[in-house]
């Protein structure tokens, strides 16, 4: 069996001590759209910020192709939530694009006309090339998050993870993301998408990750994301664990 | 050099002061920036406080005032500053001001009691810290090789030196880590690690600048040009360009202001500072005050000219032969100067005409009033076919909204309601041309 792009064995992720995750266990497949589903707070950009090394694991590890995330991170593009970051930053279109290759060029190494070459390409494919000079508060909604996208075209990543990049968009952004993912997997990426819109998983994605606190089920979308499965994610609060984690938090059996 | 030793001291003295003021401040505002832009302007508040322990331990430990051990000291405490405050706020919970609060205060204090316990024969004395000596700079001076300048020199070289060369080396990672922290730590860029070297760098010039200029400069400087570049363009390198021009405007304006009115120096140079931020958020074309008030006074204005358009057009179609006169037309939009001034520029624009005491559309104001006039109805359309809203209460919210819908949002509408050529109040909705 080829090794997977992603493996999440036995994690679990506490913030101040309390977990937010339990005990994850997945293997995602090569070359797929992947959806990380769930209610609020179920700890879906989590599981993507501990993948990447964001936030600490209290347990469990992550590989990236049998890899630790530190030896594999050139095989590794990450957009974050649009509100992550400061739009009245003194920067254009095009500098928030070029950054896409710094993790390639190391410390010191400054961009050179290749690099400039890979950004104007990756605006020309998020069809922003008319705005590159301009400072990115101008833009809209769906032109920031396509800038983001472009960004993450010019890392040139094998596997890439996208924190909620349908969130706050216009409806013909949100087809042109569609088509670039779609894209991005004939190019032989897998791309893992933390969504929140149940209604178009089926129609964008091939493999779900069902999350509440803890893996509810993963699978192709076909036989996965079925109402049962969506019950179990989204029906009911789990009492047990929170319980469980406000134990942990307190430090004393509760 | 021969022009400079036929000046008096006084003129000598007065250009040293105005050396060091530009070298200390262009330090100050280079690292400044990029605590404006990290929103931690306060850090560099919290640092230049907090490094007085350092300074005291390192002054005790060494025995002296020289640069060297005065550096690690408040390196190391500038660092612990940082680690502190983010300790607080990471691993208690304490919110991220408040822990700063905390942390610089107690050190500052302990400064005070160390300064006091240990160190109250030496000039470490807190009004020095405050206002510094900027003002004698010129008469402490050592000589290097055929060269003789002020002593202040060597320490606020040394910094400004530094933080030019770790900006233009580390140009990347500090602007990606600054911009967005996690992509920068994704790549291997540890955004922690920057956050440290630059806690470091500001450490280093508050202790550079500190007892040249004293600490009301160091923090003025830290903050006021980078907030003021930051209002004035929307490139980093410009921005970084312009906090060096104020940062050497307020020194070298600054030190003729202080002679003139006979006053501290430093303090003066940060009043300037201070004015210049002032200048810029009036002034700034796109976040200034100004730039605000006009802005809103241009929206205003075609309001009401287009207001006054659509009126006229809308007496036409009623064919009401008694027209209206140039008071007339000012009272009905709501009266006072802007529908005066209004007038006037449609006149101008030759979009209306006086016929006697009559006004008129001219050609080109029928076509545009038309278009008003269309927005206007397809809005009330698309608001009672596709809203369900009653007749009766779209009429305001199209007045509002016409002023906003353009050729290409019009045929969006024309599509989207049924095409009957009459708006909801039986009216006839004008074709465009």
């Amino acid at each position: 069996m080829p090794v997977p792009p992603v493996e999440i064995h036995d994690m679990t992720v506490a913030y101040h001590r309390k977990p937010v995750l339990w005990d994850v266990d997945i293997i995602l497949p090569e070359r797929k759209l992947i959806a990380v589903v769930g209610p609020n707070g179920a700890g879906k950009s989590t599981l993507i910020k501990a993948a990447l090394g964001l936030v600490p694991l209290a347990s469990g590890k992550v590989e990236i192709y049998g890899q630790p995330y530190a030896r594999q991170r050139h095989l590794v593009g990450y957009v974050p939530q649009r509100e992550s970051v400061d739009w009245d930053f003194p920067v254009t279109v095009f500098d928030v694009v070029l950054m896409g290759t710094y993790g390639r060029l190391g410390w010191i190494r400054r961009p050179g006309p290749r690099e400039r070459q890979q950004a104007r390409e990756a605006l020309a494919q998020v069809a922003l090339e008319s705005l590159a000079e301009r400072q990115i508060r101008q833009l809209s909604g769906g032109q920031q998050q396509r800038v983001f996208l472009a960004r993450a075209l010019v890392q040139d990543a094998q596997i890439y993870f996208m924190d909620e990049p349908f969130a706050g968009v216009d409806a013909a952004t949100e087809q042109a993301i569609v088509a670039l993912l779609k894209q991005l997997r004939e190019r032989g990426k897998t791309v893992i998408v933390v969504h929140h819109d149940l209604q178009t998983v089926r129609q964008y994605f091939d493999y779900v990750v069902l999350l509440n606190m803890r893996l509810v089920d993963a699978g192709p979308t076909e036989t996965t994301f079925t109402n049962e499965n969506l019950q179990k994610t989204f029906g009911g609060r789990l009492t047990i664990l929170e319980e469980a984690a406000e134990a942990v938090r307190l430090g004393k059996p509760s | 050099m021969e022009w400079f030793n036929h000046l008096s001291l006084d003129a000598q003295n007065d250009l040293w002061v105005i050396a060091v003021g530009a070298m200390t401040n262009t330090a100050c505002a280079l690292v400044g920036c990029y605590l404006v832009l990290r929103r931690m302007s306060l850090l560099g508040d919290a640092i230049s406080h907090a490094v007085l322990p350092g300074l005291v331990v390192a002054f005790v430990f060494s025995g002296s005032l020289s640069v060297v051990p005065m550096f690690v000291g408040a390196l190391l405490v500038g660092l612990l500053t940082a680690a502190l405050t983010q300790t607080l706020h990471r691993q208690v919970g304490v919110p991220e001001d408040a822990s700063m609060g905390v942390v610089f205060t107690s050190l500052f204090a302990l400064g005070v009691i160390l300064i006091k316990r240990y160190a109250h024969r030496v000039d470490l004395d807190p009004d020095c810290v405050l206002y510094g000596l900027l003002e004698f700079v010129g008469f402490n001076l050592i000589q290097i090789g055929p060269y003789e300048f002020p002593r202040a020199m060597l320490s606020v070289g040394l910094v400004l030196a530094l933080n030019t060369a770790v900006i233009a080396i580390f140009w990347k990672e500090l602007l990606i880590s600054s911009f967005d922290p996690a992509l920068a730590t994704t790549m291997g860029f540890r955004a922690g690690l920057v956050h440290y070297v630059l806690m470091a760098l500001v450490a280093l010039t508050t202790v550079a600048s500190f007892e040249q200029v004293g600490s009301i400069l160091v923090i003025a400087m830290l903050i006021v040009p980078g907030a003021a570049a930051h209002l004035l363009t929307d490139r980093l390198s410009r921005m970084l360009g312009i906090a060096t021009g104020i940062a050497i405007g307020a020194a070298v304006i600054g030190q003729a202001a202080a002679v003139w009115l006979n006053t501290n120096t430093a303090g003066t140079m940060a009043a300037l500072a201070g004015i210049a931020y002032l200048a810029a958020a009036l002034g700034s074309p796109r976040y200034g005050i100004l730039a605000v008030l006009a802005r809103n006074f241009a929206s205003s204005i075609r309001v009401v000219r287009e207001d006054l358009l659509a009126m006229l057009y809308r007496l036409e179609e009623l064919n009401i032969e008694r027209a209206m006169g140039w008071p007339e037309a000012a009272r009905a939009v709501g009266g006072g100067l802007l529908p005066r001034l209004a007038l006037f520029s449609l006149k101008r624009r030759g979009d209306i005409r006086r016929d006697g005491a009559v006004l008129r559309l001219t050609d080109s104001g029928r076509s545009q009033a038309k278009l008003l006039v269309r927005s206007h109805r397809l809005w009330e359309a698309y608001l009672v076919q596709r809203l369900g809203l009653p007749p009766d209460h779209v009429h305001e919210p199209a007045t509002r909204m016409e002023h906003y819908i353009d050729r290409g949002f019009q045929e969006k509408l024309a599509d989207a309601v049924a095409q009957s050529p009459l708006d909801p109040h039986g009216r006839d909705i004008p074709q465009s041309d």
